[in-house]
């Protein structure tokens, strides 16, 4: 069956060691995680990871229910593009030199709606919110410019559901069983 | 939280008085229930060890000579009790040697605590003599695991440990704890966990789930049941008998759901997988209705997934989510405990008999006593077989006794011909095939269950894994009978190279020491028979001593096990010789 791109969303506790938890169900697959973001949320003591991986439709209901069973972990759900708004952000690094010599770099900054986010004495910082293909676009134009560095962060995501993450945790602490569906979230 | 759990939680709360953190992990066991332990003491959790000196009268442990032996011994006592086992271990070697039976825990679902020392905290990752990762370590094969870095976190944790170990679908919690944190001094109270919000482990049963099952069993003309170790765990035997009775649907077992319900039922058609029985195989992928039980369609169960019971609608019976649609795409999941899934689904479905259908099983039988079995419990060879001092045993002892078997041929050699009828009567590393699982698992059912016969069956290479613990047995004087079927082969693995990698015998061949004379060392009793003739009056010499007792058997040196579904292929083309 075909890959998709889905993006995870986890509700943990906040709690060491969480992290080596969750990735290891995706180690024993040898699946490959494309990026990955923890977060804390609006509720006290509980963190969100966002992960992007390329699966099969099958495969990701299969680690999604894996993904349930770690103790500490609250909800985990999956999402296509078009079920939530994400981003992720970038920063692009120039010499000071490159910047100046470069007029065309301010007009592509505006071009992309990056900003520049420090001006040192010898370096220049970009800074790009966007999709992955956003940012990557950026920085094949900023390319040709003797880029010194550029990083990208992990996704992150809100689903487009209305339900709030304190009701879920409310919902969880009262009744005995786990019935949410593994898309409802 | 409602009143009654508040109430409830307040009953439990002891007075608090300052004691060490090694003083609170044996209260905290004692508040458990727990009077058994299993394990070994080294330098890190030698402050709990101290503190266990003054608790002779309350907690009996009992010491390994290896902690694999001790883990596979706590595996053993909860599979035979039904209660929580509990094994300790020090940092570093001694937590380490508990992986295996961790992991073997873990995919057989034992409900297990292990609780481990661990160097100071103020030395973690330091690489501190006998200091190792072990929370990294058996994070990939523990239930639940948990380090403690300071004395007032070990009530706590040791609560959740075994409320998450026994609930839901069992497995083995460890909690891993510092020495400063067994030095200390904390102010002790103790409150059960009943409850961790981010753990649900009894999904509400869905009606509609319920009355599809029912809908697809009324209607079937071919329903088949295949019950696994699900009905065991949640004490659903009974239940399982009411289900079958009630429509007449021919029921088969898998490994691990063996003596669950019991063999010499009418309705009882053999045991799957593998090596299992014709029938129960080729049934598979003619049957219209198939129902699983608590069970997870192992590959050995089902070798190729893609023709498994394509034929079929799918029940699936099963408490943990993540076993549903994971290997078989299932028609009706059922999400929750087998016992009251199966009251309920009871409840729904027609009063039936499937005489036609049921004796299409028969048949089958008949095919394979003719092709199979008879050459193999009345060979012809001068040579005992395997097959046959399991079914003569099992004549021998009516069924009724605790068998544990190791991992090989012999395991299946057992769990076919010895005819279970009585409930939680088979022990084996299922999952894992750990071999030297048997003598310490034995040991360990023995404690747990005294009042039974306890039969430990292993081979002469597993024995050799872990034959260390007949020092245990010495020490304890634990009245388990061992049984050696000894082939002088790795006999698993040498059937596989005669049958598929052209008889070339690769490191299969053993030497062996003197059996009888390493048992009696330990001042065991041991006797061994190869002569037919004698095997009987070995079994009543045997099974007649107090106490342990070995036999040892000398085999037929090339046994196969058949039937046989090879690896991976349909469970149709079953290869009856």
């Amino acid at each position: 069956m075909k890959q998709k791109e889905y993006t995870i969303s986890i509700l943990t506790e906040d709690k060491p060691g969480l992290l080596n938890k969750i990735t290891i169900i995706f180690n024993r697959r040898k699946i490959n995680i494309a990026s990955l973001n923890v977060s804390t949320t609006e509720v006290a003591g509980v963190s969100r990871y966002t992960l992007v991986v390329s699966l099969t439709p099958e495969e990701v209901e299969k680690i999604i229910k894996q993904i349930r069973r770690v103790v500490e972990v609250l909800g985990s759900f999956y999402y296509e593009e078009d079920e939530i708004y994400y981003r992720e952000i970038a920063l692009y690094k120039f010499s000071i030199d490159t910047y100046k010599n470069n007029n065309e770099l301010e007009q592509l900054i505006r071009n992309h709606g990056a900003k520049v986010m420090a001006t040192e004495e010898d370096q220049v910082v970009i800074e790009k919110t966007g999709t992955k293909q956003e940012t990557h676009e950026l920085y094949n134009a900023f390319q040709p410019f003797d880029l010194m560095e550029f990083v990208r962060s992990g996704r992150i995501a809100l689903s487009k559901s209305k339900r709030r993450t304190e009701a879920f945790i409310h919902e969880l602490e009262t009744s005995t069983s786990n019935t949410l569906s593994i898309k409802e979230f | 939280m409602n009143t009654s759990t508040l109430e409830l939680e307040e009953k439990e709360v002891n007075e608090t008085e300052m004691i060490t953190g090694a003083e609170a992990v044996l209260k905290c066991l004692v508040e458990e229930g727990i009077d058994t332990i299993f394990g070994y003491p080294g330098g890190a959790i030698m402050p709990v060890y101290d503190s266990l000196y003054g608790y002779a009268d309350k907690i009996n442990h009992i010491l390994s000579r290896h902690e694999q032996g001790a883990i596979h011994a706590a595996q053993g006592y909860a599979r035979a009790s039904g209660r929580v086992g509990v094994c300790f271990a020090t940092s570093g070697p001694g937590a380490t040697n508990l992986i295996t039976g961790i992991a073997d825990a873990m995919i057989d679902s034992t409900p297990l605590v292990c609780i481990t020392g661990q160097v100071a905290s103020h030395l973690l990752g330091s690489d501190a003599f006998q200091e190792t990762d072990v929370i990294g370590i058996s994070m990939p094969v523990t239930k639940w695991n948990f380090q403690v870095t300071s004395a007032e976190e070990i009530p706590k944790a040791i609560a959740q440990a075994f409320y998450i170990a026994k609930s839901g679908r069992p497995g083995p919690a460890l909690i891993d704890i510092t020495k400063n944190a067994q030095q200390e001094e904390l102010d002790f109270s103790y409150t059960r966990c009943h409850r961790v919000r981010s753990y649900h482990p009894y999904p509400e049963i869905k009606e509609e789930s319920l009355r599809a099952a029912a809908k697809l069993i009324n209607k079937a003309k071919k329903p088949y049941i295949l019950f696994g170790q699900g009905v065991t765990l949640s004490g659903a035997e009974e239940e399982l008998k009411n289900l079958i009775e009630k429509t007449g649907i021919p029921a088969a077992s898998t490994l691990l759901g063996l003596s669950a319900f019991s063999t010499k039922h009418p309705l009882y058609v053999g045991y799957t997988g593998m090596h299992g029985n014709y029938g129960p195989n080729v049934k598979t992928n003619e049957c219209d209705v198939l129902i699983a039980i608590g069970m997870r369609f192992d590959d050995r169960v089902t070798g190729d997934v893609n023709t498994y019971a394509a034929q079929a609608k799918v029940i699936h019976i099963e408490l943990d989510l993540a076993e549903i649609n994971k290997n078989i795409k299932v028609d009706v999941a059922i999400n929750g405990d087998a016992k009251q899934a199966l009251q309920a689904l009871t409840q729904l479905v027609n009063q039936n008999s499937h005489e036609g259908w049921v004796e299409e099983f028969h048949e089958c039988d008949r095919i394979e006593m003719e092709k199979t079995i008879k050459k193999s419990i009345d060979p012809e060879g001068a040579q005992i077989t395997m097959a046959e001092v399991v079914h003569k045993l099992s004549v021998f002892t009516k069924g009724k006794s605790l068998i544990v078997t190791d991992v090989g041929q012999h395991q299946m050699m057992a769990s076919r011909y010895y005819k279970f009828d009585e409930p939680k009567s088979h022990i084996t590393s299922g999952g894992l095939g750990t071999m030297g699982f048997c003598l310490p698992a034995a040991i360990g059912a023995k404690i747990g269950a005294p009042e039974r016969q306890v039969i430990g069956i292993v081979g002469d290479g597993g024995f050799q894994m872990t034959l260390q613990e007949l020092g245990l047995i010495m020490q304890y004087n634990v009245g388990v009978k061992i049984l050696i079927l000894n082939n002088e082969f790795l006999g698993m693995v040498r059937q596989w190279q005669q049958l598929f990698f052209d008889r070339r015998y690769s490191f299969t061949e053993m030497q062996n020491p003197d059996f009888i004379k390493l048992t009696e060392s330990y001042n065991i009793p041991a006797l061994q028979v190869s002569d037919r003739s004698k095997l009987e009056d070995a079994f009543k010499s045997w099974l007649g001593t107090e106490g342990p007792c070995l036999l040892e058997v000398i085999v037929e040196k090339e046994e196969n096990v058949f039937p046989m579904v090879p690896s991976g292929s349909c469970v149709s083309k079953i290869r009856l010789e």
